[in-house]
């Protein structure tokens, strides 16, 4: 029994430091920085990439990320999740058409970056948001992620139309004004978001981790990514966002993501607490 | 000594949760991360509601939030709840597991190697599998295993499938549960 315990123990250790060595390999290899997002996620993702692979330890998973460029694209599939939805948190864009729209009206050319877009149902919905809101000519909008395989479906705007039900009651809880149905055609078991969406979106690869500022943006919307970053990342990619910021511009995060923990919050006034919207102070 | 004990539970959880949280002593110290099944659309009106019924401090788990004695976490609806190995909590939005989000296997699995021996994991009553892969976890690791009593069991499908695995390693009615924990966890 104690024997058994310690054995347990020993495999867990073992499994720690595989654990950092892959992801120092990972980033010299390919460049992208797991380092610091959250390791029990990071170590149970693993785990069942190993399950799942037949192999019988990290070390060996990492023998074939290392000298199998194709099996990277997996690893990095399970360690960035990509899962998204239009309209996630109906609430989210409803505060935004209440609060934030109407000063972002008062620009006469205005920057969004959503950060961490993944296959893009996400800037779409925004995308809409603003077009209902007259604002869609004169924004510019950036969607950015670090997985290239989501930013090409991101780029098609095409999603199965199995989830256009949910789609439709979150676009109506969001507070949109017309029938979410005008902004798509449906081709079998699909739906084509409509090309005018696309128009003022530039889709491109970007790490939050490794990558600096690119823009200088009125709002951003990074919502269900800082969630996998310890405290110290969490730190570094909401500095970015706020040397991003134009002054008085808007932060809006995930719901379950807090500004108020972070370095940087003194520089802000919350715009909604529940929703996670955020402005930077003007001085 | 035990350092926190993992609650998986489904159909009928929100009877079964309370009989057990209720039934703790004021004195309880052992932190209680649960994982209820619930729909994607609702609110943390579990912790609310469990948190009025007890001396123990009921909340919704949040991210980064360190594990503290005497404290009651519950998942948030649509968010996976996970341990990590310097006693903290986190959060996912990844795909469902065994259909569900949360999940008790992802909260079982993580928390196995967080705490090692020093877990306790106890399954309710719910009408499917999720659980019975995180019970092998937490016994791999050297930590205790409990099933509600199927028969006390509104739903006894997920217990039951606790105990196919043979890994668990007591099985308890509802009603004496708390009075199992207790004398389990506080030191005589
Ligand atoms: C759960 S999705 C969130 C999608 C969307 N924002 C939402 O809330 O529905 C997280 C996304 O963050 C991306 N991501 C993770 N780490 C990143 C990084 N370091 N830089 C850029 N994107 C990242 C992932 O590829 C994934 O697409």
């Amino acid at each position: 029994m104690y024997n058994n315990i310690n054995e347990d123990n020993n495999l867990n250790l073992v499994q720690n430091i595989e654990t950092e060595a892959l992801l120092n390999a990972i980033y010299q290899r390919y460049g992208y920085d797991f380092r610091d997002y959250n390791k029990a996620h990071v170590k149970r993702r693993i785990l069942h990439r190993v399950a799942h692979t037949g192999l019988k330890s990290i070390s060996q998973l990492m023998h074939k990320v290392l000298h199998e460029d194709q099996f990277f694209d997996l690893i990095l599939r399970d360690l960035s999740i990509n899962v998204t939805e239009m309209y996630r948190d109906p609430s989210f864009y409803a505060v935004m058409r209440k609060e934030v729209i109407p000063i972002l009206k008062t620009y006469p050319y205005l920057k969004v970056w959503h950060a961490g877009c993944a296959t893009g149902e996400e800037v779409y919905s925004f995308a809409i948001l603003l077009q209902e809101e007259g604002l869609y000519e004169r924004t510019q909008l950036y969607a950015t992620d670090f997985n290239p395989l989501v930013l090409d479906t991101a780029k098609k705007g095409i999603y199965p139309i199995n989830r256009i039900k949910d789609y439709t009651t979150n676009y109506q809880m969001s507070g949109g004004i017309n029938s979410f149905s005008d902004y798509y055609v449906a081709r079998y078991d699909s739906v084509i978001l409509d090309q005018s969406l696309k128009k003022n979106i530039v889709f491109a690869e970007h790490n939050l981790v490794t990558d600096s500022v690119f823009a200088e943006t009125n709002l951003i919307i990074c919502r269900n990514v800082l969630i996998y970053f310890n405290k110290e990342l969490q730190n570094r990619v909401v500095k970015l966002f706020t040397d991003s910021l134009v002054k008085g511009g808007y932060l809006g995060l995930g719901s379950k993501e807090n500004l108020m923990f972070t370095e940087v919050f003194d520089q802000y006034q919350v715009v909604d607490g529940k929703e996670k919207v955020y402005k930077k102070k003007v001085v | 000594m035990y350092q926190a004990i993992v609650i998986g539970s489904s159909a009928g959880g929100l009877h079964a949760v309370k009989t057990v949280i209720t039934g703790l002593p004021q004195t309880f110290q052992t932190p209680i991360l649960i994982v209820q099944h619930l729909s994607p659309h609702s609110d943390n009106f579990m912790a609310r509601y469990l948190n009025q019924l007890t001396h123990l401090q009921v909340k919704e788990a949040d991210e980064k939030e360190p594990v503290r004695p005497g404290h009651v976490y519950i998942a948030p609806p649509n968010f996976h709840l996970l341990v990590e190995e310097d006693y903290s909590l986190s959060l996912s939005v990844e795909e469902k597991v065994n259909y569900a989000r949360p999940s008790i296997d992802v909260l079982f699995e993580t928390a196995a190697m967080a705490y090692g021996p020093r877990l306790i994991g106890l399954l309710l009553t719910g009408a499917n599998n999720d659980g019975a892969r995180g019970i092998e976890s937490i016994k791999a690791a050297g930590g205790t295993t409990i099933a509600q009593d199927p028969k006390t069991a509104e739903s006894p499908i997920m217990p039951l499938a606790a105990i196919a695995t043979g890994k668990v390693d007591h099985t308890v009615p509802l009603e004496e549960l708390a009075d199992f924990l207790t004398k389990i966890c506080v030191k005589p």
